[in-house]
């Protein structure tokens, strides 16, 4: 079993020029990740992110104030115009007091491919194998009150849409 | 549905080389006995007991007696839940995901 890579596979019907600019562009990238970034991505450079709160559910984004302006960190890696873009961050590193600099990180990268109706982007998380044990243990918590929430999240949806 | 502790107990299962070992060969060669499990391992067959006794605690190997020897095997259930913690950022980077198409293919930003 495969415990150490995430990969996934979308086939986006946008260009190249836009696709690149919402991976790129730190504004962009932090409005459909759910952070706001202290700085443009650049190679090598370690940006500061805080977790925002989403604006759907009052009582989501209420739970969800326990990590707002929760600070995390990444570090670019490489930027390929329209080709490729890579970062490395410690995933779900939101407990408080816990300094996170000494722990391995995991490499996150998006590659982007012309296809005939439009960019095969092509994302993975690789290195979890090095995340200490006890650690990912934490991460399974903080993502079961996660889930919970992306269900009222959906419901949410479903009753602005009616 | 297994809860966080328990999750945390199984993680704690298979933080050791040695366990990890013994998962993979469960799990490649089925039911195994003691006897086997030990043949070419530079573990003593004691120290294998004892780690099998502990995965046997978390619920992810059973032991059963055959004859005068114990006979282990995976519970796959259990490993399975192992693979939920790569299963639960999967599906962060699937919502994400479904964000940014919303950014780029419609202009909004789904949130």
């Amino acid at each position: 079993m495969n415990t150490d890579r995430i990969e996934k596979k979308v086939v986006l019907r946008a260009t190249m020029t836009r696709v690149w600019r919402a991976l790129a562009d730190a504004d962009e990238f932090g409005s459909w990740f759910g952070v706001k970034f202290d700085g443009p991505f650049a190679p090598g450079v370690k940006l500061r992110g805080v977790v925002v709160p989403t604006t759907v559910n009052a009582e989501v984004a209420k739970a969800q104030k326990a990590y707002e302006g929760a600070p995390f960190e990444i570090t670019v890696e490489q930027m390929e115009p329209e080709r490729l873009f890579s970062f490395r961050w410690h995933p779900y590193a939101m407990e408080p007091g816990v300094d996170y600099s000494v722990e391995p990180t995991t490499l996150v990268s998006f590659s982007l491919e012309e296809v005939a109706d439009g960019i095969l982007l092509t994302v993975t998380e690789t290195g979890f194998d090095q995340i200490p044990l006890a650690r990912r243990a934490k991460a399974f918590t903080a993502n079961e009150r996660g889930w919970s929430m992306q269900v009222k999240l959906i419901e949410a949806y479903v009753v602005r849409a009616q | 549905m297994a809860g966080p502790k328990r999750s945390a107990h199984l993680f704690a299962a298979l933080g050791d080389e040695t366990r990890l070992r013994l998962v993979s060969r469960l799990s490649n060669g089925g039911p195994m006995s003691i006897t086997r499990l030990t043949r070419g391992s530079r573990v003593t067959r004691q120290a294998i007991t004892k780690h099998l006794r502990v995965m046997e605690g978390s619920g992810l190997v059973r032991g059963m007696r055959h004859g005068r020897e114990s006979v282990w095997q995976l519970n796959q259930r259990r490993l399975e839940d192992a693979r939920r913690y790569l299963d639960l950022i999967s599906k962060r980077w699937d919502d994400a995901l479904l964000r940014l198409r919303h950014l780029v293919e419609d202009g909004r930003d789904g949130r």
